[in-house]
């Protein structure tokens, strides 16, 4: 209901400029890849250490003896860009569906109680073993973002009147709140804030190949499973009902968008941290750009929050080295001086 | 249409538990003291020891977390009211974090000298807090300046102002010593830090006005809830209403932010709970809300103060760990 309004903007707009929408999508869209791999290979020059193109190229050719450098491209700065990439993909496309399926311009992928969870069960490991290693850690967070989600979507399935987007967001809403004040007292008690807020402003730093391993296939499968329930996900922006009235077998289309997300969310918090402002805000950009068509908005999200993520990282790199800006820090210094500006001078989508 | 039995019977029920919360407030905390020996101070005849604590350390605290509830609560109540968004509060929308970003920039300019944190600078930082929480919504309410302001703008505006606070915070605080890191964290959590009569003093009046002056107003808050064309159609000014009411709530929850800290999760859950007992109308919702955000406050400092005394929590965790599972608990009685 309290969104009523913009999907009142939404049917009034004229519908005759189709095709300029979707030549502009598609410019967005190639635009956006082109600027992707070019902050790629530029995270892959700059750094602690600068590398000369030659080595980069040399590293993958070469099979039998690397440098120093080309070790470093190799198994240090490929896997953190791939996985800067993914992250920012999976974090902006799960924004996205979160915001259209609930219609609500607030809603990000950090509501759904998966980041709150991950930090509970990171600052109790922090707390009792201290000593525990990368890959025991990364499970961890896993972990607590699964028992996070799990409690979000548990207690709106089993309330009565079954899930809702508002319920959904709600429970997320409290369940996040809740899961934080314990994650807070905790770090407060036990004097372990300083260690933590470094993974709360999240980080690619320690992607390693294992994480990217474990990002490919989320990524593939998350973002073609939203892609392929995109056109409903239109449906469901313009409102239960709407929906319902176009043939929409809504319960399930919510059902595989909540998947999506958690699935997308638990992998990049798992690799990342709670990197949170992605989420939020490249959706918002990214229908400043184009407009709300989802099937377009998904992929372009993706690849806007990729280039992000990647061109956060390399700042994030470059502005106090050798030590590390928390990345999360530097996105929101990109990002938002963009995002205010699109909401002066841009129109279209939810922003009508 | 909501019964008026039931609005009167929800009032009485909350100010029953504010009665005792208060009572048993008075007595917890790491001096004891016995419930006679507080009514005997009350009617002034107590040690004078007794006097001390209680009138100058306990009361005013327990008088400031009434008001900082109340103003928290119907903050939150009228900026969910005017952007039409059941997830807005104070602290989405970066009023919060401006007083965050003001705070932490005063720590770390006085550099934990331990004794720079008693005296004058601890009075100062409340200031500083109301001056950033106003320099925070002056921005966004320039930000979503285009021929007036509309909800949705608000909102935008809001969510990028709170994010760009956020990592300058998150800069600073990376940047402080572990013993000033520790101090704004807590801060940022939320707990109330002026704790002496000149401070009930200084919040008082925004409370006394702004609250009544919101409840009064309350039923155009309805009718802006119908959509700008209805409300203009009806002969509301839409523009100069919005822009009342959000200075309203802005103020309210500068000055509770100032003394209270980052207690964000209060604005948000009260109108949300009182919404859920007596309904969307503004008039009953507001003081509802205000009474609901008092007592919820008082039960969660007198818990702050208690749980590992002499220890405190910041009691805006105390908020949310007693908050949240009550507010699950009523969205899984209730449809939506």
């Amino acid at each position: 209901m309290f969104l009523s309004f913009i999907a009142k903007q939404r049917t009034q707009r004229p519908n005759n400029r189709k095709p300029t929408r979707a030549a502009r999508a598609l410019t967005a869209l190639i635009g956006g890849l082109i600027l992707l791999v070019v902050t790629f290979i530029l995270s892959l020059l700059y750094g602690a250490v600068h590398v000369h193109f030659s080595t980069v190229w040399q590293s993958f050719t070469n099979d039998q003896t690397l440098t120093a450098n080309q070790q470093i491209i190799r198994n240090i700065r490929i896997p953190r860009a791939i996985g800067a990439a993914l992250v920012g993909a999976l974090l902006a496309a799960s924004g996205a569906v979160m915001q259209g399926m609930t219609r609500n311009p607030l809603a990000s992928p950090s509501l759904m109680g998966v980041s709150s969870g991950a930090s509970l069960v990171m600052v109790c490991a922090l707390v009792f073993a201290p000593q525990a290693s990368v890959l025991s850690l990364m499970l961890c967070s896993f972990v607590g973002a699964g028992i996070g989600a799990l409690l979000v979507f548990g207690i709106a399935l089993f309330s009565r009147g079954g899930v809702s987007p508002v319920k959904l967001v709600l429970a997320g809403m409290a369940v996040t709140a809740f899961l934080n004040a314990c994650t807070s007292t905790i770090a407060i008690r036990f004097n372990v804030a300083r260690d933590l807020s470094f993974w709360y402003a999240g980080g690619v730093s320690g992607v390693q190949w294992l994480h990217v391993q474990l990002l490919i296939p989320v990524a593939v499968f998350g973002i073609i499973l939203v892609l392929t329930i995109s056109r409903s996900i239109n449906a469901l922006s313009l409102g239960e009902e709407t929906a319902k009235g176009l043939g929409e077998r809504t319960l399930l289309v919510k059902t595989i968008a909540i998947l999506a997300v958690l699935l997308m969310t638990g992998a990049a918090v798992s690799a990342a941290g709670a990197v949170g402002f992605i989420g939020l805000i490249v959706p918002h950009i990214t229908r400043f750009l184009i407009g709300g068509d989802y099937r377009w908005l998904l992929p372009c999200s993706a690849v806007f929050g990729a280039v992000l993520l990647v061109g956060a990282d390399l700042g994030a790199r470059m502005i106090n080295p050798p030590f590390e800006t928390p990345v999360g820090v530097v996105t929101a210094l990109i990002g938002v001086p963009f995002f205010l500006y699109l909401s002066r001078h841009a129109a279209g989508g939810m922003h009508g | 249409m909501i019964p008026k039995r039931r609005i009167l019977s929800v009032t009485l029920c909350i100010l029953c538990v504010i009665g005792v919360t208060l009572i048993i407030s008075l007595n917890t905390g790491y001096l004891r003291i016995a419930p006679i020996d507080v009514l005997r101070v009350l009617v002034g005849k107590g040690s004078p020891q007794d006097a001390l604590v209680l009138i100058q350390f306990r009361l005013p605290r327990m008088v400031i977390a009434l008001f900082i509830g109340a103003g928290m609560a119907v903050s939150g109540a009228l900026l969910q009211g005017i952007t039409q968004n059941d997830l807005a509060d104070p602290g989405i929308l970066g009023i919060n974090s401006g007083a965050g970003l003001a705070v932490v920039f005063y720590i770390s300019m006085i550099q934990g000298q331990a004794s720079a944190l008693s005296g004058l600078s601890l009075f100062l930082m409340p200031f500083s807090a109301l001056f950033g929480a106003a320099l925070a919504a002056l921005l966004i309410y320039a930000l979503a300046w285009q021929h007036g302001v509309t909800p949705l703008r608000l909102i935008l505006s809001g969510i990028g102002v709170n994010a760009a606070f956020m990592a300058v915070i998150t800069i600073i605080q990376l940047r402080m010593d572990p013993k000033d890191f520790m101090q704004a964290t807590i801060w940022l959590s939320g707990s109330i830090w002026g704790t002496d009569w000149p401070y009930v003093l200084a919040i008082l009046p925004w409370m006394l006005i702004l609250i009544p002056l919101a409840t009064f107003k309350a039923r155009t808050l309805n009718i802006l809830a119908l959509g700008d064309a209805v409300a203009s159609g009806l002969g509301v000014a839409v523009n100069r209403e919005r822009t009342l009411f959000l200075i309203i709530a802005v103020a309210l929850a500068g000055a509770s932010v100032s003394v209270g800290g980052g207690i964000a999760f209060l604005g948000l859950i009260v109108p949300h709970l009182v919404r859920r007992i007596i309904g969307r109308r503004h008039e009953v919702l507001i003081p509802l809300s205000a009474l609901m955000g008092a007592c919820l406050l008082l039960i969660a400092d007198t818990l702050s103060r208690t749980i590992w005394a002499p220890a405190e929590v910041p009691v805006g965790l105390v908020v949310s760990a007693i908050g949240a599972p009550y507010f699950i608990y009523l969205l899984f009685r209730e449809k939506i």
